[in-house]
């Protein structure tokens, strides 16, 4: 039997607005979902349904108000909802991968640098970080000419395949997919597409958010309904 | 440069402050501070003016005595020791060898009398260096790194602009390769196109020389670039501490997320 490679269990999200007379806005509660190696979980569920709060508290990025969210983490679970600050960005850097649509960056740093980066982190040398974040650059099709600038200025689509590059260069166990996807047009999607799946058959999990239904179809391995923990009224 | 270093899993605590408080009279500098910080770690001190991050800042570099409570350093993974507990001598030892300290005005932490060179020079000095030619092929070295123009290198600070200045403050203060660095608003009263440059240098020479560090901002962009971890301070109270995204995007405390709403976005 394999291990899931992430458990959530009894997961709850709120929001409390001190600033707004304490406004109390529930997300979810009794969420559990386990994970496990060389499956992609997609969330499925309208748009305000909690979907991006639930990637956000398992990342650590979002500080949920009750339950667990383990990691398999270096063989043994970390749990993110409480584990030290320092222990969370190790756990970021060596095992759990989030792709945004957005990407966030320094100014000022090349392109090839920034997919360098999680490389360079994880204590590969310069010499080998970069003909494979070349290769990833080159697999996506952003053009070579571009390799030595910073992001900043290329457009949207561009800069979002910088960000999956960024990701796909190391082979994290688990990824976190937030629309990687959005602003790319067919051609492009399709190599997005065909990365999840090398990754998924050399057994990583994911979990993901996928508007874009082809996409959805093509790796997903289940579905989850985050609507269904949704806090009664 | 060591590549693998970055990946090592974090030891014991590199600095911790338990109980740590201090008043001046009847007001409230800092109170009942808790903390630990590890090796390669980066901590942001944020909160408004007067809430007493530089209180606690100074209290943690060994500048100034709390009250209450105890500051212990381990140096290299030996045994913590209370710094307050050093003889003078030896705490001065301690900051001039381990650590270094960037204050917000250049001016405060460069010799204006001496050369840019001198001044990168002096921590190696300090250190027993006396091999000239190394000294100043060390000093060439920094002074490329936080990228000034070496053939300034006998220039007096003064002919240098403030951003500049801060540089080679800067320069100063790592060339010793020390394992902490305290930083007090490094980028503040700065023009935002020098604080881009410096932000992006202190983010990647921290990183790839593995110190930690401990930063005072009031800024949350520049804290959110540098830190690993934040500390929230108001009125002399830690109100809430926590990985730094977490604590900028889903702060739990009444007045952190009053401070994180009140951002102008660009």
């Amino acid at each position: 039997m394999t291990e899931p490679v992430i458990r959530v269990e009894n997961l709850e999200k709120q929001f409390i607005l001190h600033n707004a007379d304490g406004a109390r806005i529930p997300v979810f509660e009794n969420l559990s979902l386990d994970v496990e190696p060389g499956e992609c979980v997609v969330l499925a569920g309208v748009s305000g349904s909690g979907k991006s709060t639930l990637m956000r508290s398992l990342y650590g990025n979002y500080l949920p108000t009750g339950g667990s969210v383990k990691v398999m983490h270096e063989g043994e679970y970390t749990d993110i909802t409480n584990a030290r600050p320092d222990s969370i960005n190790d756990v970021r850097r060596k095992t759990l991968g989030y792709v945004s649509q957005f990407l966030r960056v320094i100014p000022r740093i090349s392109t090839l640098n920034l997919v360098m980066q999680p490389l360079i982190d994880n204590g590969v040398s310069e010499e080998e970080a970069e003909p494979r974040a070349r290769e990833l650059l080159s697999l996506l099709e952003l053009p070579e000419a571009h390799w030595d600038l910073p992001p900043a200025t290329f457009s949207g689509g561009e800069q979002q395949r910088v960000n999956i590059a960024r990701s796909f260069v190391w082979d994290y166990p688990v990824f976190l997919l937030d629309e990687p996807t959005a602003s790319l047009d067919a051609a492009n999607r399709e190599r997005v597409v065909k990365l999840i799946n090398r990754a998924l058959e050399r057994g990583a999990a994911m979990i993901g958010i996928f508007h874009d239904e082809d996409v959805r179809s093509q790796v997903a391995t289940r579905y989850f309904e985050v609507a269904d923990y949704k806090v009664a009224a | 440069m060591s590549a693998t270093a970055i990946a090592e899993a974090p030891a014991g605590p590199l600095l911790s402050a338990r109980g740590v408080s201090k008043n001046y009279g009847h007001v409230v500098g800092c109170r009942n501070v808790d903390f630990e910080l590890y090796p390669g770690e980066v901590l942001g001190i944020v909160g408004e003016s007067g809430s007493g991050k530089t209180t606690l800042l100074k209290c943690l570099s060994g500048r100034l005595r709390p009250d209450e409570g105890s500051i212990q350093f381990a140096l290299d993974g030996g045994e913590p020791q209370d710094i307050y507990e050093l003889s003078e001598p030896d705490r001065r030892r301690l900051q001039r060898e381990a650590w270094g300290f960037v204050h917000q005005n250049a001016r405060d932490g460069l010799r204006m009398r001496v050369s840019a060179g001198a001044n990168v020079a002096e921590p190696l000095m300090n250190l027993g260096n006396r091999h000239f030619g190394n000294m100043r092929e060390q000093t060439i070295d920094w002074l490329q790194r936080v990228e000034l123009d070496i053939n300034r290198i006998d220039d007096n600070p003064k002919t240098f602009s403030g951003g500049m200045q801060q540089r080679i403050q800067i320069a100063r203060n790592l060339v010793h390769g020390p394992s902490l660095v305290f930083m007090d608003e490094p980028t503040g009263g700065l023009d935002v196109s020098v604080q881009a440059r410096l932000l992006d240098l202190i983010r990647n020479l921290v990183r790839r020389l593995n110190m930690a560090a401990v930063i005072v901002t009031h800024d949350l962009a520049v804290a959110r670039l540098l830190a690993d971890r934040l500390m929230v301070m108001q009125a002399g109270d830690v109100v809430e501490t926590g990985l730094t995204d977490q604590v900028l995007d889903d702060p739990q405390h009444p007045y952190s997320q009053l401070l994180v709403s009140a951002v102008l976005q660009i």
